[in-house]
């Protein structure tokens, strides 16, 4: 215990030093940084306090300090986090690398690939993007078709990606290819990585519903890549994808629980509803006042059940096979909240642009669309049901009857 | 404190589970039914029951109770939900020894919770007057005698009321959201009349009808000087233990529906391999789930003393919700079952009738849905 309060003391030592005044504000919006080749720093001392992050290892504060990392045990990072919750430091790197492809290239990846990548990961010199969704491979993502065929030393890649966040500003791309189609269709699926500047990448920007979007569609047109970039065996990705899925999951749980973006200061749907559908001290219309009480209760139950979870893990009381309960519970009562709002706010809530509506009102109408999304990215709510039904519940799966292009058989994923 | 059960709450879960499924099941609510028995509940599982310390439950062990807390009373409810036990525990034990615990004084303390933690005094809780539960509208009156009070007007859904030793009476004494009081008769009284109510969930009702009955002093219970508080946290504790016998029903008629699913083919499989009823199964487990964590968390703050507020927030939040998952639930067993779930002979229609009465019971989804919504301020 001794060391770990000498460790509280040096780092809060550490950091009183070293985290800038403003990097101990509400984050902006526009001031959330992603690293990259070719880095944007809107506020000088974000760079600063990733330099100071980086060279610690605090990026990556458990990862094994050879790459960089900080080599911390759990332990250490509690109170580490702790630490920088207790000055409400800002993030000093948010970054798709860390999230997702650090932890299973560190499982998964050779030594020469964890020191070429692990690195750049940390201090945020490579700015990554998952490619893993095509057009034709959505909920069936092991359909994926973008094929890599070996000539040489290298693969030649050709196909489509499409949902690739941030592929127009990423440097490297983590990637599911089919590098077999004579088997199963989880058989013949390999991860690889490569440079999005290679010869033959191509991205293009997707329009939401809601206006612009992270979203990218990504073509490859014969992209040539050193097969030394294959990461587990030929083959094999599908193992390595599913893990990265889990670490997905886990980044975008808590929809439901109505986090809010960095430093934004949302409007309460009962201050919305007592603002435009009531006199301002109580709603006038007892029907919308009864669907926000449920909506309201509904999500008090939620939590108690997010926070249930966690204890039940804690104490590993059996099986915790909520994840996809809380997925699908919190992405639907995500979007009852944005509807709701929506409609309390009439048709304040319904503007588009321009200078008739408040900048709240405006982000209200935005929320509203892009939460049509959360119910189908990262798993849609019909999967995750379709996941409740058989592993929860063990009722029998019919969806491996299903006729499909490529001959199925494994276990689903 | 926890959202999961701990130790002692699950070792009394699994001999409660056990006492049910062995010694309580459906069928001895059905042989009630079919025998139209007097009593409307079984004396000797009862004297059983008490003898486990469910009487006692949350009873301090100063008045001859167990000290349990209302965790472990919550949890005994939860298993006897699932088997459908008529037995005084939610009139005396829920309702009643809770009104002696929040409004009683020391020696109506030390009167009355001894014999109901031995099982041995039945007591009513009588205050709805109208088919809705409505409080705050309470009319029957107590008015000032040169002894103490009478008592005059009507009372319906009294649980348990033919049988009562002793019924507590929610009264007016003034006019007034802080006008109620809580009063202590002798079921025997002159000018107590009372006439048994079948309900569809073969549960004792009973409509009493008081006419100029006389009350002493001691029989005021006035151990508190807030006793419009009392009143609401007693009903408070009483709709999460609802909640909480409404969360066992449900798990057994979900657990139930989910193995007809697995059992029953047609068209050449089974019918739980249809999409159409695994979504409708998946989204029953996951509101199940959420009413298991709401009615934990209703227990958790009543143990731990939270405030009066916060409880009646929580109670409302759980009435609502679990009101409005049992009537999900209960539908959908039936429906899943199919023909055989609308024939008497199999169980599941009871849990349909228990569970209307239930979700009326102490207000339902919309009156607490309004009252949480008052509570939290809009």
């Amino acid at each position: 215990m001794s060391n770990l309060d000498d460790f509280r003391a040096s780092t809060r030592e550490w950091l009183e030093e070293n985290c800038p005044a403003s990097m101990r504000t509400p984050m902006k919006e526009d001031e959330v940084v992603w690293g990259g080749r070719n880095p944007t720093f809107k506020n000088p001392d974000s760079k600063l306090w990733l330099e100071r992050m980086a060279e610690k290892g605090w990026t990556t504060p458990t990862w094994p300090s050879v790459y960089g990392g900080g080599g911390l045990t759990k332990d250490e990072n509690i109170v580490l986090q702790q630490e920088l919750a207790r000055i409400n430091a800002r993030p000093a790197l948010n970054s798709f690398g860390i999230s997702m492809l650090g932890p299973v290239l560190l499982e998964y990846g050779n030594e020469e690939q964890k020191m070429e990548h692990i690195p750049k990961i940390v201090r945020g010199e490579i700015r990554w993007c998952q490619g893993y969704s095509e057009p034709g491979a959505g909920s069936d993502l092991a359909a994926l078709g973008t094929k890599a065929e070996r000539d040489g030393d290298d693969f030649i890649i050709n196909g489509q990606k499409i949902w690739t966040s941030y592929a127009n500003f990423s440097d490297w791309i983590f990637c599911l290819v089919r590098t077999d189609n004579t088997v199963s269709k989880h058989s013949g699926i390999s991860f690889i990585l490569f440079d999005m500047e290679s010869p033959g990448v191509s991205t293009r920007p997707i329009q939401l519903i809601s206006g612009a979007s992270p979203f990218c569609e990504t073509f490859f047109d014969n992209v040539r890549v050193p097969s030394t970039n294959l990461v587990g065996e030929l083959n094999s990705g599908w193992t390595i994808a599913k893990r990265l899925l889990q670490h997905e999951r886990t980044m975008i749980s808590g929809f439901g629980l109505g986090r809010n973006k960095p430093g934004s200061k949302a409007l309460t749907l009962e201050a919305a509803a007592k603002k435009y559908h009531g006199d301002g001290e109580t709603i006038t219309d007892t029907g919308l006042r009864d669907r926000i009480a449920q909506f309201m209760i509904d999500s008090e139950a939620f939590a108690y059940t997010s926070r249930r979870s966690i204890e039940e893990a804690k104490q590993s009381a059996g099986p915790n096979a909520t994840s996809s309960m809380l997925k699908y519970y919190g992405t639907e009562l995500n979007k009852r909240r944005l509807e709701l709002m929506v409609e309390a706010m009439g048709t304040q809530g319904l503007g588009w642009e321009g200078d008739e509506f408040e900048n709240e009102e405006l982000a209200v109408t935005r929320q509203w669309l892009r939460s049509k999304g959360n119910s189908i990215e990262g798993g849609t709510s019909e999967v995750q049901l379709n996941v409740i039904a058989k592993r929860v519940l063990g009722l029998p799966d019919m969806t491996s009857m299903v006729a499909s292009p490529i001959k199925s058989g494994e276990a689903k994923s | 404190m926890s959202l999961v059960l701990n130790e002692d709450q699950k070792m009394v879960q699994e001999s409660a589970s056990a006492f049910c499924q062995e010694q309580a099941p459906v069928s001895v609510m059905r042989h009630l039914r079919d025998s139209k028995d007097a009593a409307g509940y079984d004396k000797n599982l009862w004297a059983k029951m008490a003898e486990l310390g469910w009487s006692g439950m949350a009873i301090l062990e100063a008045y001859g109770g167990f000290g349990f807390g209302y965790g472990g009373l919550s949890v005994v409810l939860e298993e006897t939900g699932k088997t459908l036990v008529n037995s005084p525990l939610i009139s005396t034990v829920l309702l009643s020894a809770t009104a002696i615990n929040e409004a009683g004084s020391e020696s109506q303390k030390e009167g009355l919770l001894p014999s109901i933690a031995s099982g041995e005094l039945v007591i009513a809780f009588a205050i709805d007057e109208k088919p809705i539960h409505s409080p705050s509208s309470t009319t029957l009156s107590a008015t000032a005698s040169s002894e103490g009070f009478f008592l005059n007007g009507q009372k319906v859904m009294v649980l348990d009321g033919h049988v009562a030793d002793k019924i507590i009476v929610v009264a007016r004494t003034k006019e007034g959201a802080n006008g109620l009081g809580m009063f202590i008769v002798d079921a025997n009284s002159p000018g107590v009349e009372i006439q048994r109510l079948h309900m569809v969930d073969n549960r004792n009702n009973a409509k009493v009808t008081f006419s100029n009955v006389n009350i002493s002093a001691d029989q005021v219970l006035d151990g508190t000087n807030n006793i419009s508080e009392a009143i609401e946290k007693t009903l408070d504790i009483a709709r999460l233990g609802i909640a909480a016998e409404m969360l066992g029903s449900m798990q057994y008629v979900f657990e139930t529906t989910i193995q007809y699913l697995k059992d029953r083919s047609q068209f050449g499989v089974v019918i739980g391999s249809f999409q159409a009823l695994q979504h409708r199964a998946a989204i029953m487990y996951s509101d199940i789930e959420l009413c298991r964590s709401m009615v934990r968390r209703g227990f958790e703050a009543i143990d731990a003393d939270e405030p009066a507020e916060k409880i009646a927030q929580l109670a409302s939040a759980a009435k609502a919700k679990l009101s409005d998952t049992m009537f999900l639930v209960s539908n959908e067993g039936v429906q899943m079952h199919g023909g055989i779930g609308m024939t008497d002979e199999f169980d599941i229609g009871f849990y349909l009738k228990r569970a209307r009465v239930a979700q009326h019971y102490l207000g339902d989804a919309s009156f607490h849905r309004n009252r949480y919504a008052t509570l939290k301020g809009f």
